[in-house]
């Protein structure tokens, strides 16, 4: 059936309710909602979330935003703790402990924080070993949660709190982390990169995808940050699509190790479109410092030739 | 009829573990509590056990994983040992803050650095404040039978906090012993089944575990974390009758060995008070009255009853096989001796960090204890209280 945004939201009430204190034109509320509308309306799902923005802003004592059943440990134990309860899912199931009717998924989410660096190891874990879930990163490139910190999965050059752009340097000095190929690295059934874009088509899919896929699945999902970015809360649905169309953000899916790239702008936009309406990024556009957007455009077009010649090798194997 | 075997304290405890049947098992091997996961590993791979095992990539994902499996209705344990521990210390105190009854085989290690895999108590005095009941085990069949009350105690309703059992890594892990086992069916009938009343499984419950939780409520959550622990000393009892009931095992919040009509005596946990009650029986030939108070349950403290048995003596001695490094005696000497002033017992009492490291506690090393007391009581001076047992002057 052809995805109808319109349908799915009048037909599938969202999982994630309003009440929660996201800032206005955060990615990440969004994500999560969209996420959770992919499942089917008669499935339970457990929610494992780790400490960040999206815990701290949801879940306040006495109040939750989320009708399914959450939990949040640590900052680093989300995988970890979502494959015990699949665990004691599939133990229970087993041993008839549990109604037959009782039908579970389990989806994880977590930032590029408690993702890319410090839960990278119970993610890992937890992918290799095969439990039925899915993990959702929704990467805002910073500890934002902290105030606006640099990640792994902070763009080089960015300013933040902890790679400030100053007289000797130019904000973060490293390239980010690929994740989505370390994902890929694993050899799960289903690896997809996705933002927010056009109607929620992709986010959506990708998400049903995932979540009915048989065993572990991650979803990378851009999620930007108006604070940590510096672009006004009303452009949030603008800088995700101008992620994509410079292709500093590559809508792609990796199906049992084939690449599928989902979506090839015509015309690929040049990568100042995306940094300039960021603060993060305003240092770049000063005289004398024109090789940092030189270089910043030759890591997206090697990242995404790169991204083609993989989609190319991998269908040609199959 | 009881089941006559040779088990060593890790084959036990995972005997205790296979007729447990949990649900869950997450784990990550260290040593020496290895041959656990190891043995139940293989209860799983025969089908002998029901549990779904989770081999983990660390002990932080164990705890972690325990701690989802349990918040998801399931009945979760899991073993370790020092560095594990220590490692998990996050998701400990996580773990009883969520109210989670998960069950834990600790068997006691040096904690690093630097590196050493023997055996002393530092792994445990790390998380005495963490809100775990602790129970110590002298040997083997200690071990077993504490592992066997565990869930009565942890899943109380009055209770609902984790748990772990003690025993001490290679001295009684690694060692062999005749051990008394209770049958299949009467563990699982002593057991019984494990009925949470919220669980995140429940789809006609949803709930929600792990809040961020402010001013306005922490203070009360912790409050009653400690009113369980409080009551978790009245629940222990009860069921220790059960088990004597089951057993003909005797356990109470600690074990008196002679101490009614001692004069002198030591306060010590595990299997130093083995090697305790043999000195003492060589030294009661002799006329001299000394005796022994093996604390079983650790957490919670049982500072009022320990107090109350101590009053009538001349010299008390403390061991503790774990530095706490703060220039004034180690963890159990300083609660005995806080019991003790609370409680307005005034007796003479002295602390001795030992075994650090797995040093040989021999009987000579406890005999020169007694003498130790001897003279306190014969004088009544301590010159200093703070000593080292079997330390290389």
């Amino acid at each position: 059936m052809a995805y109808n945004l319109k349908e799915v939201v009048a037909n599938k009430p969202s999982r994630f309710t309003a009440g929660h204190r996201m800032c206005a034109g955060c990615g990440a509320p969004i994500v999560g909602r969209m996420v959770l509308r992919a499942l089917k309306p008669e499935d339970h799902a457990v929610i494992s979330c780790a400490t960040g923005c999206m815990e701290v802003s949801t879940f306040i004592y006495p109040y939750t935003a989320w009708t399914d059943s959450f939990i949040h440990t640590a900052f680093e134990s989300t995988a970890a703790a979502l494959s015990g309860v699949e665990a004691a899912y599939n133990s229970l199931k087993k041993q008839g402990k549990l109604p037959e009717d009782n039908h579970t998924k389990f989806i994880a989410f977590g930032g590029d924080g408690g993702t890319y660096d410090i839960g990278i190891q119970s993610l890992s874990g937890a992918m290799e070993r095969g439990h039925d879930m899915v993990y959702v990163c929704y990467d805002n490139g910073a500890y934002m949660n902290t105030g606006i910190q640099r990640s792994s999965a902070t763009p080089r050059f960015a300013d933040t709190t902890t790679s400030p752009a100053g007289k000797v340097s130019p904000g973060k000095l490293q390239p980010r982390k690929d994740l989505t190929k370390i994902m890929c690295g694993h050899h799960i059934p289903y690896v997809a990169q996705t933002a927010p874009v056009n109607n929620f088509k992709d986010l959506y899919e990708k998400s049903e995808k995932a979540i009915y896929t048989k065993g572990p699945a991650f979803l990378n999902v851009l999620a930007p940050c108006p604070r940590g970015w510096g672009y006004p809360t009303d452009e949030l649905m603008d800088i995700n699509k101008l992620a994509v169309e410079t292709c500093y953000w590559p809508l792609y899916e990796v199906i049992d190790g084939r690449y599928v790239i989902n979506y090839k702008p015509k015309n690929k936009l040049p990568i100042e479109e995306f940094l300039k309406p960021q603060k993060r990024f305003k240092h770049l556009f000063k005289p004398g410092n024109e090789w940092m957007i030189e270089e910043f455009q030759k890591e997206v077009d090697d990242r995404w030739n790169e991204l083609l010649s993989l989609e190319e090798l991998t269908n040609k194997q199959a | 009829m009881s089941i006559r075997e040779r088990l060593s304290g890790n084959e036990a405890v995972a005997v205790a573990m296979k007729q447990i049947n949990p649900d869950v098992v997450a784990a990550f091997p260290i040593t020496p509590s290895t041959e656990i996961p190891q043995y139940f590993s293989t209860f799983v791979s025969n089908g002998t056990v029901d549990t779904e095992f989770v081999a983990v990539e660390s002990e932080h994902s164990a705890m972690s994983a325990c701690i989802g499996a349990e918040a998801a209705g399931a009945r979760a344990m899991t073993a370790t040992s020092a560095n594990g521990l220590s490692l998990m210390w996050e998701m400990i105190y996580i773990a009883s803050s969520l109210r989670l009854p998960i069950v834990m085989s600790l068997v006691n290690r040096a904690v690093s650095g630097p590196l050493n895999i023997h055996n002393d108590h530092s792994d445990a005095m790390g998380v005495r404040d963490s809100g775990w009941i602790m129970l110590f085990s002298e040997n083997n069949q200690e071990a077993y039978d504490n592992t066997l009350m565990a869930h009565r105690i942890a899943e109380h309703k009055d209770v609902l906090l984790p748990l772990m059992v003690c025993q001490d890594g290679f001295i009684t892990s690694h060692s062999i012993e005749n051990i008394e086992l209770v049958e299949d069916d009467k563990v699982k009938e002593f057991v019984g089944t494990y009925k949470p009343s919220h669980y995140l499984l429940n789809n006609k419950e949803p709930i929600a575990v792990g809040p961020l939780d402010l001013q306005a409520y922490l203070f009360e959550h912790k409050y009653q974390q400690a009113e369980a622990m409080r009551k978790a000393k009245e629940v222990i009892l009860e069921v220790s009758k059960d088990f004597e009931k089951l057993t003909g095992r005797k356990y109470e919040l600690f074990e008196k060995y002679k101490l009614d009509d001692a004069e002198i005596a030591i306060i010590c946990m595990n299997s130093t008070a083995g090697t305790t009650k043999s000195v003492i029986d060589k030294l009661r030939e002799s006329g001299v009255k000394a005796g022994l108070l093996k604390i079983r349950v650790f957490r919670p403290f049982p500072a009022e009853e320990i107090a109350k048995e101590l009053s009538h003596l001349k010299a008390i001695a403390v061991l503790d096989k774990a530095d706490s490094l703060n220039a004034v005696g180690g963890a159990l000497f300083t609660d005995i001796t806080s019991a003790m002033f609370v409680n307005s017992c005034n007796v003479p009492t002295v602390n001795y960090i030992y075994g650090i490291g797995g040093r040989d506690t021999k009987e000579s090393d406890i005999e020169s204890v007694f003498v130790d007391l001897q003279n306190i009581a014969n004088t009544g001076k301590i010159d200093n209280p703070y000593r080292y047992l079997g330390l290389r002057k």
